[in-house]
């Protein structure tokens, strides 16, 4: 019963967390962008916008040059989520990859570094009179979710230990649609329903932000209107000037 | 070098100059809800409202036209629906714009007046709006919001500081120009700004200046600079055949400082030898389209300058000093009024006017006389829209570099400001993207705040007397709002003033006494 209920749900979730992203990516590649509008000084070749895209996606230059402590809990956070998501894999592979197995240390202070940098986003929504004023529910809302699916996971690895052995042979099951019985340990259950709840709104959400930077036109695009005429969406039918 | 500085400076420093501690250019404000809630500029009358195409008052069934018109935007504009959707609200960009440093008011940070519409575009158009509009700060566009789209989308002047920092290069500019178009589409459209367009679509430029007119001006200014010099400098109307058409927003004929740089320009051609021409027709570099949104304003304002090529003949098109010009020229004329494959293909199409002065520089056909700026300690003011919107020579960058080497190569005193407020950091003078009206003063005058600070400070710390930019608005508005923060109004200056002043033409009368001719040639900056 329990088994076939988290079933379902992760099912469900994948599909809308797949669904979801895969229409939104879609869109996006489809909506024109009809105007050359990048934030200049900008690259002037397709390589110097893949390497603002570097920088970008893995330094978060703006945000660098933003705000110091944005950054710094922003790009704590990230860092600590990607350790944490590689980690996780040892779960969804048999044999483990040996690279994953290499991270497992790694992955496990990652934990707690995700929570510190979520709670001081989070502190920053209080604490900050400007960030206050622009934070609805959601935006609070987010951030506890993400910290309560850090500190169940860091419960379980420390505390309230659960059978990994009976949970990796759940998950393996699922993807080949062999469904094997799911350990009822509450913090596994918890942990495991917050996911799935996260992986469900992310579509709808601002987690949007993840594959909407990649179609910023005001990163993405090339600094060459003068040598390459743009021509996209109510753009594409204009003619020879007439 | 510097025996000149007995010259008298136009700047009346005294105030802070005994402050040991200027306030910071950047200083953040107590958050103050409401502060600027009734600055709101005068909606467009009727007939000029019909005249770009858009309804005389405001539509019985707005609200739906409105909804409909953002749903037309989003589909039609990448830039909009991701930006209306990425944004996270992490903060970065609650800092950078101008007119909250100046104002306080929390609806001027960048993401706060972006919610202003996204709020309407979740309740819309998202699922998680639609059904939680709570949840995520979900409202239907009512008269209330209305009112605060019409307030606050006219306190942005599509600076684009905030795109910089902001971590998916999210642009308020974009989401002001969208708010704008769907306002004027509603029939709640700017006075400022839709009776100018008017003015260039009938009759060719912002100031609604006549060809009689216009050829009269520019005939006085020929004798001016033939009376002061001694060499015929040309500044051609119409002349057909030209190799260069000059397109310059038309405030240079007539405005201080701007006409200053004008001569500047022709003094620069008259040395160099080339053959230009004004164009009567297309008057006018500004692009007001751009403000309002109105991409089919824009597009015909664009087109103008096309004919205007096709007609004469030319050969290049070079854009004279201003911001939001250069940006639509820069980045959007050959999109919406080209292919120019009839224009000559051995310089980019358009070029700007410092790119063909800064050329002959480096080819060695003009040279200066630097000593006769001596008499100014100089700043130089990074125009928004020249800044992140464009770019000038090979490199990006080139928009900061190019400027700065035609004022070093024409000024001995040159010292920038501090460094996150130059360059893709600049502050907006505060009077750009159509607010450069008399009914928002209040508030042009708050948003040159950061800027103005930033002026002192590099007054008290190298005794700068003049701010040089290259911007038609930007002169503008800092002529009108400088005496606020302790500068004479003959502060700012043309780039190509500088120019004008120092260059050497070959021709130039000799029978005259040095010192006088030092004096006559310096025209704005000896008052």
């Amino acid at each position: 019963m329990l088994t076939g209920a988290y079933a379902l749900l992760f099912y469900v979730a994948t599909l809308v967390l797949v669904g979801g992203i895969g229409r939104k990516v879609v869109q996006y590649a489809r909506t024109p962008a009809p105007l050359k509008i990048p934030t200049t000084p900008a690259p002037v070749t397709r390589g110097g916008v893949v390497m603002r895209y570097v920088r970008e996606v893995v330094l978060f230059e703006s945000l660098f040059k933003a705000n110091k402590w944005i950054w710094l809990f922003g790009w704590i956070f990230h860092a600590a989520l990607l350790l944490v998501l590689i980690r996780h894999l040892r779960y969804f592979t048999e044999p483990v990859w040996a690279i994953v197995a290499l991270m497992q240390p790694l992955g496990i202070y990652a934990g707690f570094a995700m929570v510190a940098g979520l709670l001081c986003l989070w502190a920053r929504r209080f604490l900050v009179p400007r960030v206050r004023y622009i934070s609805a529910p959601s935006d609070h809302l987010m951030l506890v979710l993400l910290i309560a699916i850090g500190v169940s996971g860091l419960l379980m690895k420390y505390i309230f230990r659960t059978d990994l052995v009976a949970l990796k042979a759940f998950f393996l099951g699922l993807m080949r649609f062999d469904i094997q019985p799911l350990p009822a340990d509450p913090v596994l259950l918890i942990h495991l329903f917050l996911v799935a709840v996260l992986m469900i709104i992310f579509p709808f959400s601002k987690l949007l932000h993840a594959p909407g930077v990649f179609f910023s036109p005001g990163r993405n695009q090339v600094d060459n209107p003068r040598e390459q005429r743009h021509l996209a969406g109510w753009t594409a039918k204009l003619g020879a000037g007439q | 070098m510097s025996e000149a500085a007995t010259v008298e400076q136009p700047l009346s420093v005294e105030d802070f100059y005994d402050a040991t501690v200027l306030p910071d250019p950047c200083e953040i404000p107590v958050i103050e809800p409401g502060a600027m809630a009734d600055s709101k500029p005068y909606e467009a009358a009727p007939e000029f409202q019909k005249a770009l195409g858009f309804p005389g008052e405001l539509v019985d069934d707005w609200h739906e036209k409105a909804i409909a018109k953002l749903g037309e935007l989003v589909e039609g504009s990448r830039a909009l629906r991701v930006y209306l959707d990425t944004c996270v609200k992490c903060g970065a960009c609650t800092d950078k714009c101008h007119y909250f440093l100046g104002t306080g008011d929390p609806n001027n940070m960048p993401v706060a007046r972006q919610d202003l519409l996204r709020q309407v575009y979740r309740k819309h158009f998202t699922v998680a709006g639609k059904y939680f509009p709570w949840l995520v700060g979900a409202r239907d566009l009512d008269e209330e919001v209305l009112d605060q789209w019409y307030s606050y989308f006219h306190q942005c002047s599509q600076c684009r500081r905030c795109s910089v920092y902001c971590p998916y290069g999210i642009d308020t500019a974009e989401v002001s120009m969208a708010a704008r178009e769907i306002m004027a589409t509603v029939g709640k459209g700017q006075k400022y700004c839709n009776e100018i367009i008017g003015k260039v679509e009938t009759i060719g430029n912002n100031l609604g200046l006549q060809k009689k007119a216009l050829v009269a001006t520019l005939e006085d200014l020929e004798e001016d600079i033939e009376d002061e010099t001694g060499v015929a400098v040309k500044i051609p109307v119409d002349k057909k055949g030209a190799d260069i058409l000059l397109v310059t927003p038309s405030a240079d004929f007539f405005a201080e400082p701007h006409i200053d740089g004008l001569i500047g320009y022709a003094k620069v051609f008259h040395q160099t030898g080339a053959s230009w021409t004004i164009s009567s027709y297309a008057s006018e570099a500004a692009n007001f389209g751009l403000f309002i949104g109105s991409n089919e304003n824009m597009r015909e304002v664009a087109l103008r300058i096309r004919t205007a090529a096709q007609d004469l003949g030319v050969k290049r098109i070079i854009f004279g000093e201003c911001g939001h010009a250069w940006r639509v020229a820069y980045s959007f004329l050959n999109t919406l009024a080209g292919p120019f494959d009839f224009l000559d293909q051995n310089y980019p199409v358009p070029q700007h006017i410092c790119e063909y002065t800064y050329d002959q520089i480096e080819a060695g056909k003009i040279k200066f006389d630097k000593s006769a700026n001596d008499h100014i300690r100089l700043t130089f003011h990074d125009s928004c829209n020249v800044a992140r919107g464009s770019r000038m020579g090979d490199t990006p960058g080139g928009q900061f570099e190019i400027p700065r080497t035609i004022i070093r190569a024409s000024c001995n005193h040159f010292f920038d400001m501090a460094p996150d407020t130059i360059k893709e950091s600049t502050f907006c003078c505060g009077g750009g993207g159509g607010l450069l009206t008399d009914d928002l003063i209040e508030l042009r005058k708050k948003g040159a705040q950061p800027r103005m600070r930033a002026l002192q400070q590099v007054a008290q710390d190298h005794g700068v007397t003049h701010m040089a930019a290259i911007c038609a608005i930007c002169k503008t508005q800092f002529a009108k709002v400088m005496p606020d923060y302790g500068f004479d109004m003959d502060a700012i200056l043309s780039v190509h003033q500088l120019v004008s002043n120092a260059i050497i033409l070959d021709d130039a009368k000799t029978d005259q006494p040095e010192a006088g001719d030092g004096d006559n040639a310096q025209p704005a900056a000896a008052q």
